[in-house]
């Protein structure tokens, strides 16, 4: 799933500045489960927007709140449409790509991002996520062991481990498991040592061009999109 | 074919120095440091950025150090260059009449005095070595494109026998080697039973008969250096003996003890089988290098004809 983290409430309020009615919209998917814009998130950030405006005692923002089942996808948005001609600008708890669906979706309709979007990842512990992939596009989880050196190592070599890997940890930082040593260690357990000798040629970034689209390759008519994909 | 070539091939036991860059744009400290190790060394590593801090650029400082009667060794690292500029600095290193090459992965970005940059790191070190050993070879970009005039190049690679995994550290020099590398320079030895361990499983491969090994040794200042390394530097291993006899060295004798130290590990690794020579890396104390090669016996560097 897409991780994000919330936005420092002093930038949001500075972000808020030119408009007078704000619609917090949370997203029910990724950003639920990562507690950064669900529905718990976008009540808190209301109670905490109020409340620093009654501090600062000069300002005179209204604010609403709504959580869609889902930001990035555009039929999701529709029941914003009898929503949006009541606020000057939406703040958005959805991920980059919820933020981006929004604009896209009402041309005229300012967007606030109010989360920082951070990685595709899963939960490692309780309140804890880590990154796991870096959507390269060119999966070579088969030859390394299903952990992933374009993700896990700070460098993202192929030819792995770097001569900075010290008591199994990363040389950028002592916390981080190296991800070469994690490779190494679980093909000697599935003996598979081979495939450390390999030579791993250069990434192709040309198969990667950003912005990609993917285009589906069942036929548009036989999928129904029902209402509780969300 | 360049001056460490020569006396790689001469079986001489070699020296490499190792020269690093200003963090300015004054050529006359280049100037210094090469008068202090010309002569006494036969070919010196330029580095290219060493721990991500901004310094003038490796070819350029190898320039100067031509003019002062220097063989220099370009290091170029995958951090700051994707693969395109990578090779264009290649063909300007050799046009430039540089020879040797190092090539290396890079230390990270956020050891650095940028740590907000983009680490490029489009390839590795392993990839950048097959790049060059195919300009020169089969006179091709990586592309495929053919080269008119295709780079003349000594490759070389780094080591590390202590980083880990230990079992994983000979196979990862024969990668190297496959990949291209003509001569590797290991990083620096306090642990001479672990380097000894490592060079028994390099020969057990047959390694030292395809690459020339040099030894990585330094020269340290004081104890407070030895304990900075053991515990900050990645990938370095310095066992407590070293930093004890660091300790121990009485007041104003730590310089001399540190000289001490570095010519005793010398003469451990050069009765290792497999050691070609070994590489002096005196980094901002290269007054230290002639008393160091003298004190180890190196004297006088062979003087081979071109």
């Amino acid at each position: 799933m897409i991780v994000a983290e919330q936005k420092p409430l002093e930038e949001i309020r500075r972000m808020i500045i030119p408009y007078e009615r704000v619609l917090i919209l949370g997203c029910g998917t990724c950003m639920t489960v990562c507690d950064a814009g669900g529905e718990r998130e976008v009540s808190f950030l209301h109670s905490a927007l109020r409340v620093a405006q009654a501090k600062s005692g000069n300002e005179t923002h209204t604010f609403s709140e709504y959580t869609l089942k889902r930001q990035c996808d555009p039929e999701f948005l529709d029941v914003l449409d009898d929503k949006i001609d009541d606020v000057d600008t939406v703040l958005s708890l959805g991920c980059g790509i919820g933020v981006q669906a929004l604009a896209e979706r009402f041309p005229a309709l300012p967007v606030l991002p109010g989360v920082n979007t951070s990685f595709m990842g899963m939960a490692k512990e309780l309140g804890v996520w880590d990154e796991r992939c870096a959507a390269c596009g060119d999966c070579r989880l088969e030859e390394t062991a299903g952990i992933c050196p374009i993700t896990r190592c700070t460098k993202g070599i192929l030819n792995g481990p770097c001569a900075g890997t010290k008591n199994g940890k990363c040389e950028a930082n002592k916390d981080m498991d190296c991800a070469w040593v994690l490779i190494y260690k679980r093909l000697e357990r599935l003996e598979q040592l081979e495939k450390m000798r390999r030579y791993y040629p250069m990434r192709n970034f040309r198969a990667i061009p950003r912005p990609k689209r993917i285009t589906s390759k069942i036929s548009v008519d036989v999928v129904d999109v029902g209402e509780d994909n969300g | 074919m360049s001056n460490l070539e020569r006396v790689l091939e001469s079986g001489a036991f070699t020296v490499t120095g190792e020269l690093g860059p200003p963090q300015s744009a004054d050529p006359e400290v280049i100037r210094e440091k090469a008068r202090l190790l010309k002569g006494y060394v036969d070919a010196v590593n330029v580095t290219d950025g060493q721990t991500a801090i901004v310094r003038m650029a490796s070819w350029a400082a190898c320039l100067i150090g031509m003019s002062e009667g220097l063989e220099p060794t370009v290091q170029m690292t995958c951090r700051d260059r994707n693969r395109i500029a990578l090779q264009m600095d290649i063909l300007g290193m050799s046009a430039l009449g540089m020879k040797n090459l190092l090539c290396l992965t890079g230390d990270h970005q956020s050891f650095g005095n940028h740590p907000q940059a983009k680490g490029v790191f489009d390839i590795d070190g392993i990839q950048l070595l097959q790049i060059a050993r195919n300009m020169r070879d089969e006179k091709k970009f990586q592309s495929g494109d053919e080269i008119s005039v295709s780079p003349s190049l000594f490759i070389g690679a780094a080591a590390n026998p202590f980083a880990d995994p230990f079992d994983f550290r000979a196979i990862r020099l024969a990668k190297k080697v496959a990949a291209g590398a003509d001569f590797i320079q290991t990083q620096i030895i306090y642990n001479v039973e672990r380097f000894a361990r490592w060079m028994e499983a390099v020969r057990q491969r047959g390694l030292h008969k395809k690459v020339y090994i040099l030894a990585g040794v330094a020269p340290i200042k004081s104890a407070g250096a030895a304990r900075y390394m053991k515990t900050r530097v990645p990938g370095m291993d310095v066992p407590d003996e070293v930093v004890d006899r660091m300790a121990s060295a009485p007041k104003g004798e730590a310089k001399r003890v540190g000289i001490d130290l570095c010519v005793d590990i010398i003469n451990q690794v050069r009765q290792i089988e497999g050691v070609a020579g070994i590489h002096l890396m005196a980094i901002e104390w290269e007054e230290a290098v002639a008393e160091i090669v003298e004190k180890a016996g190196l004297l006088p560097r062979p003087q081979l004809s071109a």
